[in-house]
């Protein structure tokens, strides 16, 4: 069955993959409520407290549901979740939802700036490497992307902050959260260039070492079109070196690399906790990472299931755009 | 190694010279392999006589790694004269035993031929031999601090990797942080490929609807970003270093066990193991012993790459202080206590994190050349 335009093979396409994403989240929210359920105790054995009455206890159980018989409670979890109630957070005293809504796109801008690193750089590094095969461009860079590809973000991270401070301190690159404290003093346009350069060095650190992943990806990827007949034939037809590379041969590497979008999704997002947490990114991962510390239970929970839910649609994306970019896919 | 028949002997003759210096007449022959040999029993002999007044230290008051530490120099003593008079040619000497051996001979020539995985293994040879050596090989105790002269020492000759904000010294925090990092990493893959191997062949095997819902529950884990789980599962419970291998290890199968169900699926059918079935031996005997053989080798390729990826995921809990707890050194906490001071003391953080990337690149060189060495379709 390949189909060669849109139309309603496609449009089924989409619904049916839309569908299977329903399953996964629902399984996302089973699982936090496994592990949630495994762990000794009650949700009220969080506040450790002796001082606290029984009865206050008991009141607080029925509160929370937690009298009621195991499946009742996880029918209740599950649309809770689903339906985007998340509950009550203890430590902002607001819901939960609203908490995450505030930094969510910040995690979102995060990502999104380092998806363009990881997918530019690695692309453009991996391509390089290709046509200079076995050159001493290459060599070096294969070097550079193992090392970068065997670096912690986190590490990565830190280490930019020591250069930026020190010996790169006067490019003035921010090392520390999203807005200088003048921040509501600029104007709309030094507004967006403040948030740009804070988002500098974490967008980096947080895309090097996947970047390095594609490049390798796309090293191969390049190598193997370039054998390609049609690569010889448009040689053949006298085109110059260039037109070859950049609309012959990158254009067919890069079908295979939209796949990859899917593989470093959740390596991007766990990357983004941490790396939150190093420059005070007030994204979900700070959120999540705060509310772990203060054993804010409902926040830590629905930051865990926002993670993954970001990668099934993610993943949903990618795999759409991998049958939009290739006629040649089939829609099974 | 010992097995090895005398007449295998292709390099120089071992000669008289090789009692003490053992591997120099294959050095003198030019071999690589002896160069590796001497080098490894000057090495040796160097650090039994620099660090003699521990050593001595360590038969006085024995512990069980230092007992350890004093069987490992001498079984690698051992093992290396072993190594020079029997003149053996094996790049592999028998002290990187436990990095694992190529079963076929081929596969172990295309192996020595990648430069780069060659490289890799060695590194991870003498990572493996000072994580054993620890207890002799590191100048100070880990744990003992030094508040009133030693505190955030830079790098000096006394203190190679400085110290920390309790004066102690860094690099020994480093040298055992390995073994810790090592440990989990190892101990979290076997639980993964374990786990792996188990779910893809039942899923490959069965086939059905048991195989839809276990890759259904692939699918699941593997849209979970690692590291939430982690931290999830960790926030729950108590973070303890048996309770970090136990979740890496559940977290780390998926791929392991799509492999192994695809390997599953395409011989399944195969003549032979429809023979075994056919001579009536039961679905434990025929995956075990016909099918499950076929996927030995990219299981061993993911479970080297998953070892680095394991010691990546402990770092990152450990940096956020909920992996191994201190005052025990590990890579990812001595990296988060130097954190805070990154500007005024910035050795803390550097040094272990430049021992984490070495290390993720030695198994990943290692892992890249075992695919590419066990690769039946590979061509030169």
């Amino acid at each position: 069955m390949v189909a060669r335009s849109g139309g309603p093979t496609l449009i089924r396409y989409v619904g049916r993959r839309a569908l299977q994403a329903i399953p996964l989240l629902i399984g996302i929210v089973t699982l936090i409520f496994l592990i949630l359920h495994l762990a000794p105790g009650d949700p009220t054995a969080i506040w450790f407290n002796p001082s606290i009455p029984p009865e206050v206890l008991d009141r607080m159980r029925v509160n929370m549901g937690v009298d009621q018989p195991l499946h009742v409670q996880y029918v209740r979890w599950v649309k809770a979740f689903l339906s985007g109630d998340f509950g009550y957070s203890y430590t902002h005293f607001r819901p939960v939802r609203d908490v995450i809504g505030d930094a969510l796109p910040n995690t979102l801008l995060l990502g999104g700036t380092s998806l363009l690193v990881i997918f530019g750089v690695g692309c453009a590094v991996g391509s390089l490497q290709a046509v200079r095969q076995y050159g001493p461009t290459d060599s070096l860079l294969t070097f550079v992307t193992l090392f970068l590809y065997s670096m912690p973000g986190f590490w990565l991270g830190l280490m930019l902050i020591l250069v930026a401070s020190t010996s790169l301190s006067w490019l003035g690159l921010p090392v520390f959260g999203m807005t200088s404290v003048d921040h509501s003093l600029l104007g709309p346009l030094g507004k967006i260039t403040d948030v740009a350069q804070h988002l500098v060095l974490p967008t980096i650190a947080l895309g090097l070492a996947s970047a390095a992943g594609v490049a390798r990806y796309m090293r191969g990827e390049m190598l193997e079109v370039i054998q390609q007949d049609y690569i010889r034939t448009a040689r053949a037809k006298g085109l110059p070196e260039r037109t070859v590379i950049l609309r012959h041969a990158l254009r067919n590497a890069l079908i295979p690399v939209v796949s990859l979008l899917g593989l470093y999704l959740p390596l991007l997002f766990g990357g983004a906790l941490v790396i939150e947490v190093v420059f005070s990114w007030p994204g979900m991962g700070r959120l999540m990472y705060d509310g772990i510390l203060a054993r804010d239970y409902p926040l830590v929970m629905a930051a865990s299931f926002l993670f993954g839910a970001l990668v099934v649609v993610g993943s949903l994306i990618a795999d759409l755009l991998y049958a939009f970019v290739d006629p040649r896919i089939r829609y099974e | 190694m010992s097995k090895q028949a005398p007449s295998e002997n292709r390099g120089g003759q071992s000669g008289f010279l090789d009692i003490f210096l053992p591997g120099v007449s294959a050095l003198l022959a030019g071999r690589l392999s002896g160069f590796l040999v001497l080098g490894s029993w000057l090495t040796l002999l160097g650090v039994t006589w620099f660090r003699r007044a521990r050593i001595l230290d360590l038969f006085a008051h024995p512990a069980w790694d230092g007992i350890l530490a004093l069987l490992s120099l001498v079984v690698l003593l051992v093992a290396t004269w072993l190594a020079g008079n029997r003149g053996s040619d094996q790049l592999t000497g028998s002290h990187e035993a436990e990095v694992g051996r190529s079963p076929v001979a081929l596969a172990g020539r295309r192996f020595r031929r990648h430069h780069q995985a060659v490289l890799g293994l060695a590194l991870l040879a003498s990572l493996t031999v000072v994580t054993l050596l620890t207890p002799i090989l590191a100048p100070f105790d880990p744990d003992v601090m030094n508040l009133s002269t030693g505190r955030l020492l830079a790098p000096s000759a006394a203190h190679w990797m400085g110290t920390d904000e309790l004066g102690r010294d860094l690099l020994s925090r480093v040298l055992y942080g390995a073994r810790i990092s090592l440990i989990i990493g190892f101990l979290a893959v076997l639980i993964a490929i374990t786990l792996g191997t188990l779910i893809g062949s039942v899923a490959g095997y069965a086939g059905g609807w048991v195989d839809a819902i276990l890759m259904r529950i692939v699918d699941l884990f593997l849209s979970f970003p690692r590291l939430v789980l982690l931290i999830t599962v960790v926030a729950v419970f108590q973070p303890s270093i048996p309770l970090i291998v136990v979740v890496l290890g559940l977290t780390g199968w998926m791929g392991v066990s799509r492999l192994v169900r695809g390997q599953v699926l395409s011989v399944r059918e195969r003549e032979y193991v429809q023979a075994a079935r056919a001579l009536g031996y039961g679905a434990g005997r025929v995956l075990g012993r016909h099918i499950l053989p076929n996927v030995l080798t990219p299981v061993i390729v993911a479970a080297t790459l998953g070892i680095g990826n394991a010691i990546l995921a402990e770092a990152a809990l450990s940096f956020l202080g909920l992996g191994v707890q201190p005052p025990t050194a590990s890579w990812g906490n001595i990296i988060q206590s130097g954190g805070d001071r990154i500007i005024d003391a910035w050795w803390i953080s550097t040094f272990p994190g430049l021992a984490i990337v070495l290390t993720v690149m030695s198994f990943n060189l290692v892992g890249d050349g075992l695919r590419d060495a066990l690769d039946p379709r590979h061509v030169e």
